[in-house]
């Protein structure tokens, strides 16, 4: 029995192509919604997904240079709140604040990152809970600038990237400015992550930091920019979401938790080492197909969560199969 | 922050309903009641909303009289949304127009029972306090807190949520959350065609005072034949509230947006607007903002108010009740009333943060509109 299953075991059976399964979970379930709502295959309807979709997928695969160094970052939903409260505050209504806003958060968004760093790499505080007491830090600090009630509007200039779409395309019709960052934004980090050695670095440490130190990494170097990188893109997800939606006094909340879960649905590995960003952009739409999907199917609230909880547990430990039996 | 002492409030609720009676928030004799009130004449001065009162019965408390300089001690549930930030600026207004409170102490229980159990019984062991003003986080967990306050014999002030002892001087409310339901759903059926499609949206489940606003809304739309077409919770969540209407429109039209609260009235009003379709009648609250959109779009609004002045009535409660003078009792209710097309202009003020509350009563008060983040 045992010369049977023997040669079944060594000779390796018909696999599957090699795909990350997110992407086939995209298709499916963009799929679904278009057989239950054919508006959703009009401009309209894929593009509004799409421009909902953009804060989540810049900041998701922001967070995946921590996550791929072997970290979390939970700070980055707040980092979305105090750009959003602090834009507003300064704004104060004037159109031509935006020139020196947006530049103005990137800065204390680098900051941000820079400390978390300093604080994970020198202090040896495990970043779980070095981002976490920024997350209650920044969030205390976007409550005291505001007082709880913010006391300006985001101009319409600033609202540009989150709102506005290009009208009279052709073939598409309308071309939303927060697809165009989506897009910029997503090259930019698919190749910082992919394409050059800081990357293949990140790589290195999240797997083994011992062998990326021995092999003469700079691992403090590494780790820190990861950091800074996520804050950097939180600033730019609090742009674009505060830019769709507008001002709300804790609108960043939870988005720390989305997008570490889009980035594991994209089959990121929690403990570093692994993660590839446009799989994490997928991840980070299937969330929200997930989420469309079952608003069109009209369930009652309840048991949407319900049905939202299992597929995304379904999926990861999908994905965990599909590498375990790939032996990767 | 809202949503923590909503979240708190809910899970309370839950539990409490779990292992006690459920409670009742579709109470057909309350309904009624507030909306009888609604439009029923109040006593008092017809330019001081926050003075005004329905019904005669008053609470003699002579034997509180007491000499100044008080010390008002105020047990606050939290500042944690716009609406408790704008409330409290008129209160601490309030405080200084009355030269015989010679302290004012505020405790915040940041959305927590225990911190406002902990508080009171703190405020009562100093000792110092002349009369205790409280607006309580929630309502079975705080009647204690209150009954040993009163005990202590000290002259209580309870109000905006309330507590299930008639203990204290006064519980000071306006009209109610049936009444805010009424007062929406009223317009939506007299601007929609009948069988019009109306999709609710709501902050979050299990909160009595939300629970109220749309039990009362949705028996209306039954009455009246209109079809609800869903009842979503936004979590007070601007984008998720857009993304809710987006999902809606894409599926059909929509008549008629009803809203139990209006922070993220004009994300649902920005859902239509972004998408190229008419605004129709949504429903909001006394934000600057939705107020703003609403006269600049043009479309048909309307905003019930649940009105911030309440937070300037407790303060004269307390202050005519170490006075020595009657106060409306055992309830203090203020009239509500909504914000409609004919007064909107009225209640519009550019110069006002975005998420400041118009129905404030609080333009005559000296520091206006600075206290308040306006500017001349």
């Amino acid at each position: 029995m045992s010369a049977q299953s023997l040669p079944q075991a060594t000779s390796p059976t018909r696999r599957l192509p090699r795909i990350n399964p997110v992407y086939v979970l995209v298709v499916a379930l963009i799929l679904a919604i278009i057989v239950m709502n054919p508006a959703f295959g009009e401009p309209t309807g894929y593009m509004n997904f799409l421009k909902r979709v953009t804060a989540l997928a810049i900041l998701s695969a922001g967070a995946l240079y921590v996550i791929v160094s072997g970290g979390f970052d939970l700070s980055v939903g707040s980092i979305m709140t105090l750009t959003v409260i602090g834009s507003s505050m300064l704004a104060s209504n004037d159109p031509n604040s935006t020139y020196w806003i947006i530049p103005l958060m990137l800065g204390i968004g680098a900051v941000i990152g820079l400390i978390n760093g300093l604080v994970v790499s020198y202090l040896k505080v495990p970043s779980l809970i070095a981002t976490l007491g920024m997350m209650i830090t920044l969030n205390g600090v976007a409550f005291m600038w505001s007082g709880g009630a913010p006391r300006g509007y985001l101009p319409d200039t600033f609202r540009f990237f989150g709102r506005y779409n290009i009208t009279d395309v052709p073939i598409i019709s309308l071309l939303p400015i927060a697809v165009i960052c989506l897009v910029v934004f997503g090259a930019i980090l698919w190749w910082g992550m992919h394409r050059t050695n800081f990357g293949r670095m990140l790589h290195a440490v999240g797997d083994n930091q011992q062998a990326a130190r021995l092999a003469g990494v700079p691992v403090e170097r590494v780790r820190i920019s990861a950091f800074v990188v996520s804050a950097l893109t939180a600033v730019l997800a609090g742009v674009i979401l505060g830019g769709r939606a507008g001002v709300s006094v804790d609108i960043g909340s939870g988005f720390e938790l989305q997008a570490i879960t889009a980035a594991v649905i994209g089959g990121a590995q929690l403990l570093g080492g692994r993660g590839s960003v446009p799989a994490t952009i997928a991840g980070a739409l299937a969330l929200e197909a997930i989420f469309t999907l079952l608003n069109l199917l009209g369930l009652a609230q309840p048991v949407r969560l319900v049905v939202q909880g299992l597929i995304l547990i379904g999926a990861v430990a999908f994905a965990t199969y599909q590498r375990k039996r790939a032996g990767r | 922050m809202k949503k923590i002492i909503l979240a708190a409030a809910a899970f309370g609720m839950l539990t409490g309903a779990a292992f006690s009676q459920a409670p009742n928030f579709d109470d057909p004799a309350e309904f009624a009641k507030q909306r009888d009130q609604l439009t029923a004449a109040f006593n008092g001065p017809a330019d001081q909303p926050y003075l005004q009162y329905a019904g005669d019965s008053m609470a003699d408390t002579a034997s509180f009289k007491k000499e100044g300089p008080w010390t008002v001690c105020f047990s606050n549930a939290g500042v944690n949304n716009p609406w408790r930030v704008v409330g409290y600026t008129d209160m601490t207004e309030e405080v200084k127009l009355h030269p015989e409170i010679g302290t004012f102490t505020h405790v915040d229980a940041e959305g927590s029972d225990d911190k406002q159990i902990a508080d009171i019984d703190d405020l009562l062991a100093g000792g110092n306090c002349s009369v205790l003003i409280v607006s309580p986080n929630s309502t079975a967990a705080l009647t204690p807190a209150v009954e040993k306050a009163c005990a202590a014999g000290l002259p209580v002030i309870v109000f905006d949520r309330g507590v299930t002892t008639d203990c204290p001087v006064t519980f000071v409310h306006p009209v109610g959350g049936y009444g805010f339901g009424i007062q929406a759903a009223e317009h939506i059926i007299a601007n929609v065609p009948a069988g019009g499609k109306v999709l609710m949206l709501r902050i979050l489940p299990g909160v009595d005072v939300l629970e109220t606003r749309a039990s009362g809304a949705r028996n209306m739309f039954k009455e009246a034949g209109l079809t609800v077409l869903g009842e979503e919770f936004t979590d007070g969540d601007n984008a998720k509230t857009k993304s809710i209407v987006e999902d809606y429109l894409q599926r059909g039209t929509i008549d008629a947006v009803w809203m139990d609260a209006g922070a993220t009235a004009v994300a649902a009003v920005e859902a239509f607007e972004d998408q190229g379709v008419d605004v129709p009648v949504v429903t909001g609250e006394d934000q600057q903002d939705y107020l703003q959109k609403w006269r600049d779009l043009g479309f048909k609004g309307i905003a019930p108010t649940y009105p911030t002045y309440q937070w300037r009535t407790a303060i004269i409660a307390a202050v005519n009740t170490l006075k020595g003078e009657q106060v409306p009792s055992p309830e203090w209710i203020l009239p509500q009333p909504a914000i409609t097309q004919d007064v909107l202009d009225q209640y519009i003020n550019e110069k006002m943060p975005p998420l400041h509350y118009a129905m404030c009563g609080c333009e005559d008060m000296p520091n206006y509109p600075q206290a308040w983040g306006g500017t001349e």
